[in-house]
C-alpha cells in the first residue's frame, strides 16, 4: 500500500454540497482536503444598498436550518451600530427564539444525520426501521423547537418577525404558557437523548484545539458575550477582525478562517461547552457527568453528546424564560438612523457567527461581512482527517471511507452557509 | 378518534418563486377554490421532517410536486407510494438533501404511511427565480386537480 486515495465525491447527510479527498502515502496522510462546491451566493454583495431594516430577513435566507442565528447576528450588529438597547423582555424573547433553533437544528443532526454513523446504518430511514420509537422521539423533540420558532418567528423556517429594535409582534403570555407541557415532555426526551447517545462507541481521538466561543458573565451563551479562547483570547466582538482572518483557497467556494497569530481553531458545541461548563444548569452538568463527560470535551466524536446536552439546556432555558415572561409594553424600541459601523457575534448551533455592517447616514448598508461557523471550522475538519486517518489505515476501504465521513459529520457542517465569496472579481485575478 | 382516522390531505409541495417548482402549490390553490369537503389542503415547502408530521396520521394523502425526469413539460406522473418508493433520482430532490422521498420512506419505516398515499409529479421545464409557471405546466394544473378529485371520490 504505497499510495491510497480516499475520495468521497458527494458527501451525504450534511447540509449543502461538498466532497473530500484524503491522500495517504507510505502509511502517512499526505493531505486531507474538504472541497466545498456549493455555488457561492453573494449574500454580502446583495445586502449592499439595501435598507438596514432588511438585513434580518435577507440574512435569514442564508440557511433553512439555522436562520435564527443569521437574524440574531445581523440584528445585534445593526443595533450595535445604531446604539440601540432592547428592553429586557425583548432580549429574553430573542433568547427563547434561539432555544427553538438549537432544539430543532441539533435534534435534526443527532437523530437524522449523525446517530446512523454510530449505529451502523446508511441513514435515518434504515435506522428508523429498527429503532422506530427512538426516531419518533427525535421527531417529536425537533417539532417543539419548530413550534417555538413558529410562535416567535412567525413561521417555521426563515422567520420574519424579528426587527431592528425588537420584534414586529410579541406573543401574549398565554401563547407561551401553552408550550409549557410540550416543552416539559421535550426536556424529558432530551434527557433520554443524552443517555441514548452517551452509550455509543466513540473513537478515542482528542485534539488540542484552540476552542473559541462566546462567554457571558452569567448565561450559557446565545446572543452575546466576549469572544474567548482556550489559549487566552478574550476580546469584544468588534475586535474580531483584528484577531481572525479569512483566506480563499482555489479548491473551495468557502473561505477558510484562522486566528492570525496561531492558525486553525474550533467553534461549535465542543468549544461552547468546554469554555462555559460552569454556565450550564445543575441538571445539565449532572447529566454530562452521568454521560461520562468532564468539564472539557475535545473528542470531536463526542460532539453528539454535547449537542444532546445543549438540547437539554435549551429546553430548560426555554421553560425558564416562559415561566418568567411578562408581556412587554412595546414590541420594539425606537431606532434612530445614522452613519455607523457595528458588529456582533452570536452562537449558531454550529458555532460562532460573526456579522459586521457599515451603514450610510440614510441607513442603507454600504458593506456587510458575514463569517459563518462552518468556514471557521473548515481547517479543523481537515486537520482532524489528517491526524486521525493514519490510525485507521488497517481498516478496509469502505470502513475507512465511512470513518472519514463520520469525522466530517462531527461538525454538523452547514455547507451552504459557508459557501460565499466576499469579492469574486478580486479572487479571480 | 374516528375524525383523526379519516383525515384526508392534499399536499401541494414547492417553492412559489421558482417557476414550475410551484406546480404542486398551484394545484393546491386551485383545489382550495373549489372548496372540497372533508379534505385538508396544505401547501408545503417540502422539508422532510415537517412533511412527515403532515402525512403521519392521515388515512389518505394525495401529494403533488414538480419533477424533472426528462419527459415533455407538463407530463403528469402518478406513483402509488404504498406499493413502491419514489424513483429517487427523478422526484423529490431537495436542496437540503431531505425531501419528499425521505419523508415518505421515513413514514414507511415508522409505520406511519397513510393507507392510501399517492404522489402526482408534474414535469417542469423552467425553475428560474421569480418566474411563473410555464404554459405546459399551467395547462397540466387543471388535469392534475381533476384526477385528484376523482381519486378522492373513489376513496371511502
Amino acid at each position: 500500500m504505497a499510495r491510497k486515495t480516499i475520495k468521497v465525491g458527494y458527501l451525504a447527510r450534511v447540509e449543502g454540497e461538498s466532497a473530500f479527498k484524503v491522500v495517504v502515502r507510505n502509511g502517512t496522510v499526505e493531505s486531507a482536503e474538504l472541497n466545498i462546491f456549493e455555488p457561492p451566493r453573494f449574500f454580502e454583495a446583495l445586502l449592499r444598498g439595501r435598507a438596514f431594516s432588511e438585513a434580518p430577513d435577507i440574512t435569514a435566507r442564508i440557511c433553512g436550518i439555522c436562520p435564527v442565528a443569521y437574524q440574531m447576528s445581523s440584528v445585534h450588529a445593526i443595533e450595535h451600530a445604531l446604539a440601540v438597547q432592547v428592553d429586557a423582555p425583548l432580549r429574553a424573547l430573542r433568547r427563547l427564539l434561539y432555544c427553538g433553533e438549537w432544539i430543532e437544528s441539533h435534534t435534526l443532526h443527532i437523530y437524522m444525520l449523525h446517530a446512523p454513523d454510530f449505529l451502523g446504518y446508511a441513514g435515518a430511514i434504515d435506522m428508523a426501521r429498527e429503532h422506530a420509537d427512538i426516531v419518533r422521539r427525535g421527531l417529536e423533540l425537533k417539532k417543539v423547537g419548530n413550534e417555538i420558532m413558529t410562535l416567535l418567528g412567525g413561521r417555521e423556517i426563515h422567520p420574519i418577525n424579528v426587527r431592528i429594535g425588537g420584534f414586529y409582534r410579541t406573543p401574549r403570555r398565554q401563547e407561551l404558557i401553552a408550550l409549557t407541557d410540550r416543552l416539559t415532555r421535550a426536556r424529558d426526551a432530551a434527557l433520554e437523548t443524552v443517555r441514548w447517545v452517551a452509550q455509543f462507541e466513540f473513537p478515542d481521538h482528542q485534539r488540542d484545539y484552540e476552542l473559541v466561543a462566546l462567554r457571558h458573565p452569567d448565561e450559557y451563551p446565545f446572543n452575546e458575550g466576549r469572544i474567548v479562547s482556550s489559549r487566552g483570547l478574550d476580546i469584544v466582538p468588534s475586535e474580531y477582525e483584528t484577531h481572525f482572518e479569512e483566506i480563499h483557497l482555489e479548491r473551495s467556494t468557502a473561505l477558510h478562517s484562522r486566528i492570525r497569530e496561531r492558525g486553525s481553531y474550533l467553534v461549535g458545541p465542543l468549544a461552547r461547552y468546554s469554555l462555559n461548563f460552569d454556565r450550564l444548569s445543575p441538571l445539565v452538568q449532572e447529566t454530562a457527568r452521568e454521560a461520562g463527560l468532564g468539564a472539557v470535551c475535545t473528542n470531536p466524536y463526542q460532539s453528539i453528546v454535547v449537542r444532546a446536552l445543549e438540547v437539554l439546556y435549551a429546553c430548560e432555558e426555554a421553560l425558564r424564560i416562559i415561566s418568567s415572561y411578562e408581556e412587554p409594553d412595546r414590541a420594539c424600541v425606537p431606532v434612530e438612523v445614522r452613519a455607523a459601523t457595528g458588529c456582533a457575534a452570536t452562537e449558531a448551533p454550529r458555532g460562532l457567527l460573526y456579522h459586521r455592517y457599515r451603514l450610510a447616514s440614510d441607513g442603507s448598508i454600504e458593506e456587510a461581512r458575514i463569517v459563518p461557523p462552518t468556514s471557521q471550522n473548515q481547517s479543523s475538519i481537515e486537520e482532524d482527517l489528517t491526524s486521525f486517518v493514519s490510525s485507521w489505515l488497517d481498516l478496509p476501504d469502505e470502513a475507512l471511507r465511512h470513518r472519514c465521513e463520520q469525522t466530517v459529520r462531527n461538525y454538523d457542517p452547514c455547507i451552504s452557509c459557508a459557501a460565499h465569496f466576499l469579492r469574486l472579481e478580486l479572487d479571480r485575478q | 378518534m374516528p375524525l383523526e382516522r379519516a383525515r384526508k390531505i392534499i399536499l401541494g409541495i414547492g417553492n412559489p418563486d421558482r417557476g414550475d417548482d410551484a406546480a404542486g402549490r398551484s394545484v393546491a390553490q386551485f383545489l382550495r377554490q373549489q372548496n372540497p369537503r372533508d379534505v385538508e389542503i396544505i401547501e408545503h415547502n417540502g422539508e422532510a421532517t415537517s412533511l412527515l408530521a403532515q402525512i403521519s396520521g392521515a388515512s389518505v394523502a394525495l401529494i403533488v410536486d414538480a419533477c424533472s425526469a426528462g419527459a415533455p413539460p407538463g407530463t403528469v406522473h402518478r406513483f402509488n407510494v404504498c406499493a413502491a418508493p419514489l424513483p429517487q433520482a427523478q422526484i423529490g430532490l431537495s436542496t437540503h438533501g431531505m425531501g419528499l422521498t425521505e419523508a415518505i420512506e421515513l413514514a414507511r419505516a415508522l409505520r406511519q404511511l397513510p393507507t392510501r398515499c399517492v404522489v402526482y409529479a408534474v414535469e417542469g421545464t423552467q425553475f428560474d427565480i421569480g418566474a411563473g409557471l410555464s404554459p405546459p405546466v399551467l395547462a397540466a394544473i387543471r388535469d392534475v386537480a381533476a384526477r385528484i378529485v376523482a381519486e378522492l371520490d373513489e376513496t371511502p
